[in-house]
């Protein structure tokens, strides 16, 4: 039981998260990806609207996605509050204010734009799609880090 | 003998057949087939679960990723590159075998993401939202199930691209 409640190490932790694709697969017949949850959202809160990636997205067939998002968020839930021995630092505690609020904010329309214009996210893209030896996902994984490591490295001493 | 009886009978009986049957069945395409309870029910069950892992191997704290892309750590390369390999196993494994979804009986297959301009230029925009948010889509869901209600925000944010990209989409270079 201690085990449980310590971090998990990196090996246990990389097992189980690639486990997820193949049960995703065999229980549900989908394909494992976060992403397209923001898609379904977007086109239940706007059934009516002109723009055609809502309008002619399936909303019936997506409601999967956002049952798995639900999913997600429990298990952040049940780890936080029965499987972890200290309370978990999600975010610094700078980032606990207007600025830090900003940021997030700023950080998340990158994230949703990118992701969708891409196709996928780290799920989607760098873990099934790299998985399936799918070309353009390794393309988009690098381009990940490029994003990522420019920003850190580039404008780090500005944001964080 | 029985099989020269047999085989005009059939051939008589095949014309009346295939005159009914697509009356029936034409309102009903297979191609979009309506997701079952089942279906839903299986995916937040592994939706839990994956959550659990993003929550315990700590990919959902927005220090393990700033660490990942100083490289201060290979904490999250390790799992990451872990996660690919056991999914690519796995994968060859089930088309090997050819393995049926046990919910749907169709064979597992793995519909390609194609490649245009936007792979770049959206994953590049991605790739500095995880390094400033220090989440991606899963982790963000973790937080706010774990009580980071700063994460909110994100997950507001994360809509507004989304929304910005439906907007924009007839527009960008693909």
């Amino acid at each position: 039981m201690d085990l449980i409640l310590q971090p998990w190490p990196w090996w246990i932790s990389g097992i189980l998260v690639g486990l997820t694709v193949p049960l995703l697969y065999f229980a549900t017949g989908q394909g494992f990806g976060i992403s397209t949850s923001y898609q379904q959202i977007g086109a239940m809160g706007s059934p009516h609207s002109r723009l055609s990636y809502f309008r002619n997205f399936d909303k019936r067939k997506g409601l999967w996605t956002l049952m798995f998002a639900l999913g997600i968020t429990l298990g952040g839930f049940i780890s936080a509050n029965l499987l972890t021995a200290e309370p978990i630092e999600f975010l610094p505690a700078s980032y606990l204010s207007l600025g830090g609020a900003v940021r997030l904010f700023i950080g998340g329309i990158l994230i949703g734009f990118g992701a969708r214009y891409a196709g996928g996210c780290t799920s989607g893209h760098a873990i099934n799609g790299i998985a399936n030896l799918n070309l353009p996902s390794l393309l988009a994984t690098i381009f990940f880090f490029v994003g990522g490591l420019s920003v850190t490295w580039g404008l780090g001493y500005l944001i964080f | 003998m029985t099989t020269t009886l047999e085989r005009p009978s059939t051939q008589d009986r095949l014309p009346i057949v295939e005159a009914v049957r697509p009356i029936a069945i034409a309102p009903k395409p297979k191609t979009t087939a309506p997701i079952s309870k089942t279906t839903l029910l299986l995916s937040l069950v592994i939706g839990v679960y994956f959550g659990v892992v993003l929550t315990k191997s700590e990919v959902v704290r927005w220090q393990r990723v700033h660490d990942m892309f100083l490289f201060n750590e290979a904490h999250m390369y390790l799992i990451i590159g872990t996660g690919i390999g056991v999914a690519m196993i796995s994968m060859w494994l089930l088309k090997r075998f050819q393995v049926r979804s046990m919910n749907t009986g169709q064979r597992i297959e793995y519909k390609p993401k194609p490649w245009h301009s936007g792979v770049m230029i959206g994953g590049t925009l991605f790739g500095a939202g995880w390094s400033i948010t220090g989440a991606c889509p899963g982790p963000i869901y973790a937080q706010i199930g774990g009580g980071a209600w700063l994460s909110l925000v994100t997950l507001a944010g994360a809509l507004v691209g989304t929304f910005l990209f439906a907007q924009l989409q007839s527009k960008l270079p693909r």
